[in-house]
């Protein structure tokens, strides 16, 4: 045989007459709404929950500090521990963008600012935070370690413009980040 | 002054217009109950159903922003500011009882006006009529749903029985000698608008919630008046305010602890009455539409159900039938099993002996505490039980109801047959 038939259970006629599984039912969610008024839901704590119920009142509370280490949130651009700004537009976060959130228009290094090796800089890069699915696949793809997902999850907008962030502003969001590669060191 | 005064005594003295007057004053009140229930019973469902998810239920609506700013913002403890701004002192009993509540932290409307916000957004939103729809039915069917249970609210009585100078005045809008009979028939009606809101919607899943609306209405029904039969011998009349009234002298239905309810014919009643209440309430269930019965409108498998198509206060109006439908069947149920308006050990004669109009008031008041804790049950079993499937539905309905009820109706009448 190539399937094999679903075992059910076996009533006895008091669970078939259902009427006393239904009272039990019933006890068992009365427990949960007394003691939800009461303020003493099972679980209250571990959601650091308050007034009624286990649920933690949003705006007023929040779980940030309980975010874990790999959440995913707005996609930032960062600068490295020398201060200089990573991105060199290569692009490859444009193309790998499954939704065509990002836009970069690339630019030239400028002269004389010791970056020459790098040769190219963005000149502007935009991210529609309205087009963003948090995928991480532009922080996964990029080869300089510049673009990285915040822990940042509160986006709320008044204008569908205000959802496109700007290089200088992703710059600001990122800020410096330690501990990365820094590939082009100009004494190498 | 005098002309005046006159004028309404002799207009009062005519039968007929007091009859009209008094008949109209009834009248605005059941409705404004009723529609006052709806959207009470809209706020009981959504916060029951948050307290039995562990989560505190709709409890921000309410406070618009001007009387925020006024009051302070919520991290500024409001209640002592709302305490302060009626002048209430901040440790007499009202405010001890707010702080028991909980009500410190958060804003004190426990989300009562969520209901009013829903149907105020309801009415803005926009009014889509899809092209393929038969405009007609597609119209009436709503009014359809809605209409049925306010009429059908006209025979339940809510207080007893007052004399005034001019005659006596009965608290029911239609003291009918068919009282149960007249809900039947009225809460029937409301097939027609589940069906004919599926049928022209023309669009397959309101078209099958239709069907399985008419299907599981009608066959319902059938089991529900046979399982009232067993009461109505009991009572010997068919009229919900003499139904009442022997409830209030001989005891609830349910609770037959006085008067004529102590006898052994009572108490060996006392199975097939059980019975009754439990086939009677199932059926309420399935009359109202209520989960574990809402079949018509099963998301799981019929997307929306007959009112897919629906929108804005046409899509309300549905909403609020099945609301109104449930008040009805609530009130129908504590007036067949909870002695409707009376307040129960022999309280009522003597409340009546003190004074009419004192006693009318409490049984009103009484007969809204049942009526609310019975739609609370409602809610409690929605939020209990998984939907049925629908075979499951139909298969209760017919195979074990029918039987049972038919059965219930001989066991009645061999018990007060062999039992005296």
């Amino acid at each position: 045989m190539s399937y094999v038939p679903i075992k059910r259970p076996k009533f006895s006629l008091l669970d078939k007459i259902y009427v006393v599984e239904l009272v039990k039912g019933l006890i068992i969610t009365f427990k949960h709404l007394a003691l939800s008024l009461m303020g003493k839901s099972r679980s209250k704590k571990d959601f650091n929950g308050k007034g009624v119920g286990a649920c933690m009142p949003f705006p007023e509370q929040r779980w940030d500090s309980r975010l874990p280490e790999y959440y995913r949130g707005a996609p930032t651009l960062v600068r490295g521990e020398d201060g200089r700004e990573r991105c060199v537009s290569c692009q490859l976060c444009e193309f790998i963008c499954p939704a065509r959130a990002i836009k970069v228009t690339p630019g030239a290094v400028a002269e004389g600012s010791g970056l020459e090796k790098q040769e190219k800089a963005p000149a502007e890069f935009e991210i529609d935070m309205l087009r963003c699915i948090y995928c991480g696949m532009c922080q996964e793809v990029c080869p300089e370690q510049a673009i990285f997902l915040s822990k940042e999850y509160l986006i709320t907008l008044t204008d569908r413009k205000q959802a496109i962030r700007n290089k200088a502003t992703l710059y600001k969001l990122g800020g410096t980040r330690k501990g990365l590669v820094n590939k082009w060191n100009q004494y190498k | 002054m005098n002309t005046i005064i006159q004028w309404c005594d002799s207009v009062l003295s005519n039968e007929i217009w007091f009859y009209l007057l008094t008949t109209v004053i009834k009248l605005v009140l059941i409705f404004a109950v009723i529609l006052a229930f709806v959207v009470l019973s809209v706020w009981i469902e959504r916060r029951v159903a948050g307290w039995i998810q562990d989560r505190p239920g709709p409890n921000r609506a309410g406070i618009p922003l001007f009387l925020l700013k006024r009051f302070g913002s919520k991290e500024k403890q409001p209640l002592k500011n709302v305490l302060h701004f009626f002048g209430i002192p901040e440790n007499s009993w009202i405010a001890n009882l707010c702080k028991w509540l909980r009500l410190e932290g958060e804003i004190p409307t426990f989300g009562l006006m969520q209901p009013c916000l829903d149907g105020g957004k309801l009415f803005l939103k926009q009014e889509l009529t899809p092209s393929y729809v038969r405009k007609v039915y597609f119209t009436i069917a709503p009014m359809l749903v809605l209409g049925p249970p306010m009429v059908a609210a006209a025979v339940i009585p809510f207080a007893s029985t007052v004399s005034t100078c001019y005659g006596e005045i009965s608290m029911c809008v239609a003291n009918l000698g068919i009282g149960p009979l007249w809900i039947f028939a009225i809460s029937g009606l409301s097939v027609y608008g589940l069906s004919l809101a599926g049928w022209s919607s023309n669009s397959k899943y309101p078209f099958l919630g239709g069907l399985r609306a008419s299907a599981q209405l009608i066959s319902y029904e059938v089991a529900m008046g046979l399982s009232v039969i067993p009461l109505l011998m009991m009572f010997g009349t068919l009229n919900l305010q003499d139904i009442v009234q022997y409830q209030a002298d001989n005891g609830w239905t349910l609770l037959p602890f006085w008067g004529e309810g102590l006898t052994l014919q009572r108490w060996a009643l006392y199975a097939p009455i059980a019975i009754s209440f439990i086939i009677f309430v199932t059926c309420v269930f399935a009359e109202a539409n209520r989960t574990p019965f809402d079949m018509a409108e099963c998301e799981t498998d019929l997307v929306g159900g007959y009112h897919t198509e629906y929108s804005s206060m046409k899509f309300a109006s549905f909403f609020m039938g099945e609301y109104a439908a449930m008040v009805v069947g609530s009130a129908l149920v504590v007036t067949l099993f909870f002695g409707g308006w009376s307040i129960g050990f022999g309280a009522d004669a003597a409340l009546a002996a003190w004074c009419d109009w004192v006693a009318v008031l409490c049984q009103f008041l009484m007969f809204l505490i049942k009526l609310v804790a019975f739609i609370f049950f409602f809610v409690w079993v929605r939020w209990t039980l998984p939907r049925f499937r629908w075979d499951q539905v139909m298969k209760l309905g017919w195979l074990v109801f029918l039987e049972v009820a038919i059965a219930n109706i001989f066991l009645a009448a061999a018990i007060m047959y062999f039992i005296k």
